[in-house]
């Protein structure tokens, strides 16, 4: 399970106020938390900065990578922001996100195939999101086709089905679920990431809600997650999963997690 | 207002089929058809917004109640003669340009709808010119826009500024919401009221037209 981290948003209030004082220690210590959780990928996101979100994303690149030697997930839906960014970035990036609006698309398309990097293909189509299993392997499917076009390997391709909320449509869980099962099975070596939040909106106990949906999410075929690695509990449904799905040999990395205080139940 | 105790009860539990039956009673038993609407309805979809925005019940309770009173609706608007409806307001709404998301602004639409306004919803992806347009046309009292994304708000001090342009920005009262959006930016781009949750859009849409 390919882990990226998902705290550095500064659309949460202590993130987003250590950005603005510029308070790089705050940051880092952050950065660092997520990577001893187990994160592969740190996700930076300025995005409530609006007319300023470049600089404090350029920002948060080169503060995050001086602490961790990880690649960031360079996340924002806006081109200029992400083009800046992975100037800045040291490594091979993740692009999150591209999807078929088509503004984002031509922008977005020649920054990938210039340098190596993975991309979240986001399952947004041009004018419309998806609501069946259907339209979302049909975007996916047109997202994976221009991007391996471009010279994007399959393996560095993050197909994101889109979640919905179950409150308002009761659908919207076992769609996204179809979605993961049938673009893993169609396109062998693609990976297939999602956030959990979504799916538990409108509702009580959340966490509970996000912590079911990644268990059948991944039983469903999901590779990779975007999610917070330092929820002890939320990481414990991850590692555990992985292990009863025959992905961790001698129980190695739910029995290290355990040991090193990572996990709880 | 206890005339409608049952229907109210109905409609607030989201019970589709009493509800109906209740409507269905209370025209046979000849009460006035706005009195249904406003004391039987609206009443029970005022309480349903505001436990919602407490936190007291969710979004799927929300939705089956305001269902419930779209369904009790058709059987009351047939009866209403052209003009005899008082509208509470009209609101026209829309998700803003270049941004597809539309679930946050269909809870609004819902609720206000439900509060007895009259909503003109244009969509997703609406140009600052169609809101412009559709508003000349319709005068409405309050125009509502959504956004969910930070790269799609600034959109709606285009809008604004489009409004202003076309001479109705003082006509109309400018409403905002959506996850990136703010008290604090409703302010900074002169938009008259925010609204955090389709239940406070309703509270704040009465208050912005003074029958709250």
């Amino acid at each position: 399970m390919i882990i990226v981290g998902e705290k550095i948003n500064t659309s949460r209030k202590s993130i987003g106020e250590a950005v603005e004082r510029r308070d790089a220690a705050f940051i880092c210590r952050v950065a660092r938390e997520q990577a001893e959780a187990g994160a592969a990928f740190i996700d930076v996101n300025a995005g409530t900065f609006v007319d300023r979100e470049i600089d404090c994303l350029c920002w948060l690149v080169e503060t995050v990578q001086s602490e961790v030697d990880l690649p960031l997930s360079l996340d924002s839906p806006n081109p200029a922001a992400i083009s800046e960014a992975i100037k800045r970035h040291k490594g091979e990036p993740m692009i999150n996100s591209i999807s078929l609006e088509t503004e984002r698309l031509h922008a977005l398309l020649p920054v990938v195939a210039y340098q190596p990097c993975s991309v979240v293909a986001l399952c947004m189509a041009q004018t419309s999101m998806p609501t069946t299993v259907e339209e979302r392997v049909e975007v996916g499917a047109e997202l994976i086709k221009k991007l391996t076009d471009q010279g994007v390997p399959l393996e560095r391709i993050y197909v994101d089905p889109l979640i919905q909320p179950v409150s308002v449509d009761p659908g919207m869980g076992i769609a996204a679920l179809g979605a993961i099962n049938r673009i893993m099975s169609e396109f062998p070596g693609v990976n297939t990431v999602c956030g959990l939040s979504n799916v538990s909106f409108g509702l009580p106990l959340r966490r509970l809600i996000n912590r079911n949906f990644l268990a059948l999410a991944m039983s469903y075929g999901l590779s990779a997650a975007i999610l917070d690695p330092t929820d002890k509990q939320l990481m414990a449904t991850a590692l555990s999963v992985e292990m009863l799905l025959g992905r961790d040999e001698y129980c190695e990395r739910f029995i290290d997690a355990y040991q090193a205080g990572l996990i709880v139940g | 207002m206890s005339q409608f105790k049952q229907l109210t009860e109905a409609v607030t539990k989201g019970d589709i089929n009493k509800a109906v039956a209740e409507t269905q009673g209370a025209i046979d038993a000849g009460s006035n058809v706005q009195s249904i609407i406003d004391d039987g309805l609206i009443s029970a979809m005022d309480e349903v917004g505001e436990r919602f925005s407490k936190g007291i019940i969710f979004v799927p309770q929300m939705l089956r109640s305001a269902k419930t009173m779209q369904e009790c609706m058709k059987l009351l608007e047939p009866l209403l003669k052209e003009g005899e409806v008082t509208t509470k307001g009209k609101v026209l709404i829309g998700t803003v340009k270049g941004d597809l998301h539309d679930i946050g602004k269909n809870l609004v639409s819902m609720m206000m709808e439900g509060a007895g306004f009259t909503v003109t919803d244009l969509g997703v992806d609406v140009p600052p010119e169609k809101f412009v347009q559709k508003a000349q046309e319709i005068e409405p009292d309050i125009v509502g826009m959504s956004a969910l994304l930070s790269t799609t708000m600034p959109a709606m001090p285009q809008t604004i500024e489009a409004l202003r342009k076309s001479g109705i920005r003082d006509k109309v009262k400018v409403m905002i919401g959506g996850a990136p959006v703010t008290a604090k930016y409703a302010q900074e781009i002169k938009a008259d009221s925010y609204a955090p949750d389709a239940g406070s859009a309703v509270a704040e849409a009465k208050k912005l037209l003074g029958t709250s």
